[in-house]
């Protein structure tokens, strides 16, 4: 690793600023618990590092349940699985921010930069797709915003350009009769990397017997994170059972395009995909009967 | 000698607190990378991208300009050994083999093989300097699955490695560099005997020892010429007998001061870091430190072998065992050597066989040099015995304890290499898992099923020393120079006060540096409780020896008219205590300083047993241990908490071995997951308390009867795993890890 001059500015026009004049040789520290270990394996090189903790709006989270979360884009898991009132809104949330690393990574560990960080195997992603998060970006020309699963672009790329940042994530307000589950498979039962992960959203109708509305998205078996669109669409108006929580599953299994590595086959990530696809959202069905 | 009670005995069996504990909680303890000098220059190593090459040319002259670089070296600093042989406490080593391990010579045979070496101010301008280094080099085609490395046209390592087998040399240079035989009895009538016969083929992965502490060491070669290494190693005499070779000077110019260590398992005995540091230190006019990271302690060390190992086994309708015949490949890594002859010894060392034969053979490969690890090689072949020997009880319907016992060695078995068993704890092991709660609790509920295991290893002798001084204050100090992985000190200071008498904390216990104890050999083969502590135990009996006779100057009368009982002197009416007495030494003559050599010639030969409890998940392949039990013959347990620690931490690397523990190679032999994260070993989440019973069979060659206990542990867990598995689900996983997608793919498979 070599040395690198370390910026910490207090607001974000100033970073901005920095990372526009500097570029691809600036880096941002959330966290940090990832870029720290980047540097020093030499996976990435920096010139200056831009802590951003420093920014109030991005290491603070806002929510209600009209107008449901903005949430600061450096604020540490252990915020988040903290407050039992997000826990009811975004339980799949709750599950990523849970299993990210153990107590001492998520007490620095930001879910803007594991977005940022884009790992197809990062464990915040798919839910915040299952939630429809949307991402809000600053740059030296202005502010723009793009969905959740639009954001990552390859593993470890994503859409910011020259200049850019992500400053807040937003979560629309928790819908009545609605559940959702993030659960990832590793072979161990901490300490790991997904070796698939999935995050399913379900809105109930009154009855709570069939699935109004629902949202899946996959980790770890493409390049990106994905939102399985067929599979989500399909759920409309399908009775809340476990036929169809298998075919729901199957339709996934469409959508993904694995590799082959230390971490599984490529063959057996596809049927991970139904497996978990299945399993939660059998909990988010659960979930949605029951937290209201 | 009679079998000891436990309530014989003060402090045998109790549980002191470790005198290294203070130290070792409060962080205090000075470890290897805890090393500090003002002057100090840190060196980093350059490392081979390729599992196979030629090295054509190394230019460091880029490196050696970067400011901040005080050396750099290559092979060529190194003298050149040629053929010479040294004898390295363990068997002939070939150094020309030791030393390209250190640093590659002409080729490279693994990635992460060193290559080249720099010492600077920081690591950071050393790494600099190492991508400075333009090494060019001719990719060859590497090897790395051990029989594919035994085919005639697979690519050559060496062209001075010839196979040897039985003492004959090949006439051509082969990767297979040894091939051993063993047989007993007459195989063709053993199988002819029998009424079922089955044969299975089994296949395990490199794992690595996995100790915590990465390699370490720091050198200072002084201005006359005597160089100190600071180091972490399990033998610091077998680092110093190493680096003298390496580096070409006499060994008494070297002195070792081993470190605390964090683990070694049989990885730190073999010398990496240390002659690099030597010679940069030598280069440099500094003293020099290198610490490894976590990806060059996996690619760079030994892991222990993969291996391929076939077991035939025959029995008769009663169970009654008539033949047994194996055919094991071991993987020897980059360079000869290996735990072949253990393997070949153990496959069927639980087994009273009338008939065997066993054929081994060790293949040098592509991978890191093999080390050893937790009882080298008895693992690998116990996990195939085991499980043929499982797939016959349940073919003849027979309890799976019920067989083992009835063929399990006892006093007066002869093994198929040849020794015949001395008093051996065996049957009482499988005797105590009959009457444990474990194996009688019922085991209930879908994709559930229980292993049971049994396993087996030598336990040395070897040599040690031991100096004991008699303070005024009536404490003792404990001088040895067996290097503390596993609490030995206090189970030596034990061993000591109970001879005299004292309490566990009147007993001041030290490891020295080379200058400092008599010659000892490694902390490995489970020897240092039994052979140190043979050697603690004679110290004490001189000890008392010299204080008889400081007690019959004080009673003016013959030494032999005293008596010694516990810590009481006494004669005729007249008694002292051994602190009256310590107080008094200077006044009454020499000081008072116990010493002892040993070199026993014996194994003290562990047994143990496990009973693993799986349940299975059918959708992923996951195995979770629910409940396991490691019952072992430990001849006495010193200090009851580290026997069981050892029971404990050896099942844990086993259940890890079995499940997801492997060495995953590129089709270019790059090691794939060369991090705890990805070479996934478990973690307290991923195993249950590990239960443990103790069985005491008394060793008859020690005054307490210990045996060693710390290697045995690791041979059962992958055998009692997978055939918890196969109970759980009918399928045997003859291939190690039985890893999720393995387990899957075999489940859709059946
Ligand atoms: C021991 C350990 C265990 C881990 N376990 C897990 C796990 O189980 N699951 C998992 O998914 N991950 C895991 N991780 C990875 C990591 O902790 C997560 O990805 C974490 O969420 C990253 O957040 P951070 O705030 O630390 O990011 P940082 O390291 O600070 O940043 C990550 C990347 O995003 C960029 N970045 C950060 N914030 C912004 C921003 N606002 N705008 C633009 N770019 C930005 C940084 O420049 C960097 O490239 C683990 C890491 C460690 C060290």
């Amino acid at each position: 690793m070599k040395n690198f001059e370390y910026a910490a500015p207090a607001n974000v026009e100033s970073a901005t600023a920095l990372l526009e004049k500097y570029g691809d040789a600036a880096k941002i520290l959330a966290g940090g618990t990832d870029i720290i270990v980047q540097l020093r394996e030499g996976l990435r090189a920096a010139d200056v590092v831009i802590d951003i903790k420093n920014i109030p709006e991005i290491v603070d989270y806002q929510y209600s349940a009209d107008v449901g979360l903005q949430l600061g884009a450096a604020t540490p898991c252990y915020r988040i699985y903290g407050d039992e009132e997000l826990a009811k809104a975004y339980p799949a949330v709750l599950d990523s921010t849970r299993i990210i690393g153990g107590w001492q990574i998520q007490s620095r560990a930001s879910v803007g930069g594991n977005l940022c960080n884009a790992s197809p195997a990062a464990d915040s992603i798919p839910s915040l797709i299952a939630h429809q998060a949307t991402c809000h970006i600053a740059g030296p020309h202005g502010r723009r915003s793009v969905a959740a699963q639009d954001f990552c672009t390859g593993p470890g790329r994503n859409t910011l350009e020259q200049g850019e940042m992500l400053v807040a994530l937003t979560l629309p307000p928790s819908k009545p009769n609605s559940g959702s589950a993030y659960l990832r498979f590793i072979p161990r039962n901490e300490m790991d990397i997904a070796v698939v992960g999935a995050a399913s959203w379900v809105q109930l109708d009154d009855s709570g017997e069939s699935i109004q509305s629902g949202r899946i998205a996959l980790a770890a078996v493409a390049p990106v994170p994905l939102y399985a669109e067929e599979a989500s669409s399909w759920l409309s108006g399908q009775p809340a059972t476990a036929a169809t929580f298998v075919e729901a599953g199957e339709l996934a299994k469409n959508i993904v395009s694995p590799i082959s590595d230390m971490r599984g086959t490529a063959e057996y990530r596809q049927h991970l995909v139904g497996v978990l696809v299945k399993r939660t959202l059998k909990i988010a069905v659960e979930r949605a009967r029951t937290n209201q | 000698m009679k079998a000891a009670t436990s309530d014989e005995y003060k402090i045998l069996g109790t549980r002191p607190i470790r005198h290294d504990g203070a130290d070792k909680v409060t962080g205090k303890a000075k470890y290897g990378a805890d090393v500090q000098f003002a002057n100090l220059a840190h060196g980093k190593i350059l490392r081979s991208p390729h599992a196979h090459a030629r090295i054509k040319s190394i230019d460091t002259s880029a490196a050696e300009k970067v400011p901040g670089v005080f050396a750099v070296i290559t092979a060529n600093d190194f003298p050149d050994p040629q053929d010479k042989i040294a004898d390295l406490g363990e068997g002939p080593v070939t150094l020309s083999h030791l030393g390209s391990n250190v640093m590659a010579r002409g080729k490279v045979l693994y990635k992460g093989h060193a290559v080249a070496a720099v010492a600077a101010t920081s690591t950071h301008v050393a790494e600099q300097a190492l991508n400075l280094i333009q090494v060019d080099y001719e990719i060859l085609e590497p090897v790395l699955w051990v029989l594919d490395a035994m085919a005639e046209d697979a690519p050559l390592l060496h062209e001075n490695v010839f196979t040897d087998s039985m003492g004959e040399a090949s006439e051509k240079p082969s990767n297979i560099e040894k091939h051993l035989h063993f047989e007993k009895g007459d195989i063709e009538q053993g199988f002819a005997e029998a009424d079922i016969v089955i044969e299975r083929e089994f296949k395990t992965a490199s794992v690595h020892q996995g100790y915590i502490e990465p390699h370490v060491a720091t050198a200072d070669w002084n201005e006359d010429g005597q160089l100190r290494i600071w180091t972490s190693t399990q033998g610091s005499f077998t680092v110093r007998h190493q680096t003298a070779e390496l580096v070409g000077i006499p060994l008494s110019r070297v002195t070792v001061y081993p470190c605390e260590i964090g683990g070694g398992f049989g990885g730190k005995i073999a010398v990496y870091l240390q002659p690099v540091a030597a010679l940069l230190s030598r280069k440099s006019g500094r003293p020099v430190k290198l610490v490894m990271q976590r990806d060059e302690v996996f690619e760079g060390t030994g892991p222990t072998p993969g291996s391929f190992v076939r077991v035939k086994l025959g029995a008769k309708n009663d169970g009654t065992l008539t033949a047994g015949k194996a055919w094991i490949a071991f993987d020897a890594g980059a360079f000869p050597g290996g735990p072949i002859g253990p393997g070949c010894m153990c496959v069927f060392s639980c087994y009273d066989l009338p008939h065997a034969t066993v054929d081994g053979y060790n293949v040098c490969n592509n991978k890191p040099k093999t080390q050893a690890y937790r009882a080298p090689g008895s693992t690998h072949v116990a996990y195939a015995t085991e499980n043929v020997l499982d797939e016959i009880a349940g073919e003849l319907d027979l309890d799976p304890l019920d067989l083992r016992l009835k063929n399990a060695v006892k006093e007066g078995s002869r093994r198929v290499d040849g020794p015949v068993y001395p008093e051996i704890g065996c049957v009482e092991v499988l005797e105590a898992v009959k009457n444990s709660e474990h194996w009688n609790a019922p085991l209930e509920g879908p994709y559930r099923g229980r292993g049971l295991a049994l396993g087996f290893w030598f336990n040395c002798g070897l040599k040690s020393s031991a100096t004991a001084n008699v303070n005024t204050d009536g404490t003792v100090t404990l001088i040895e120079g067996s290097t503390d992985i596993g609490g030995s000190r206090t189970s030596l200071a034990m061993q000591l006060a109970e001879t005299l008498g004292l309490t566990a904390e009147e007993i001041h216990p030290q490891v020295a540096d080379t200058d400092s104890v008599g010659y000892t050999d490694v902390t490995g083969g489970s020897r240092v409780t039994f052979a140190t502590g043979l050697a603690v135990c004679k110290a004490g009996e001189d000890i008392q020896k010299q204080m008889r006779q400081q007690a019959a100057v004080l009673w003016d009368c013959d030494a032999n008219e005293i008596e010694i009982s516990g810590s009481t002197f006494s004669r005729n009416g007249n008694s002292i205590s051994f602190q009256e007495l310590a107080a008094k030494q200077l006044q009454l003559g020499e000081p008072i300083v116990g010493r002892a050599t040993v070199a026993p010639d014996c194994s003290t030969n562990g047994f143990g047993a496990h009973i693993a409890d799986v349940e299975v998940d059918p959708e992923t392949g996951k195995t979770t241990v629910l409940r396991y039990t490691a019952i072992q013959d430990a001849g006495k347990a010193i200090h009851p908490s580290y026997v069981e620690g050892q029971m404990q931490g050896g099942a844990v690397q086993g259940i890890g071995w079995a499940l997801n523990e492997e060495y995953f190679f590129g089709d270019a032999g790059d090691m794939k997951n060369a991090s705890f994260l990805d070479y996934r070993m478990p973690t307290c989440l991923d195993v249950p308390m590990i239960e443990t019973i103790i069985v005491e069979v008394p060793n008859p060659d020690h005054p307490f009867g210990v045996r060693g206990v710390g290697e045995t542990p690791i041979v059962p867990p992958p055998a009692a795993i997978t055939i918890a598995i196969h109970n759980a689900t009918g399928v045997y996983m003859r291939e190690l890890p039985a890893s999720p997608p393995r387990l899957w793919k075999a489940l859709q498979e059946a």
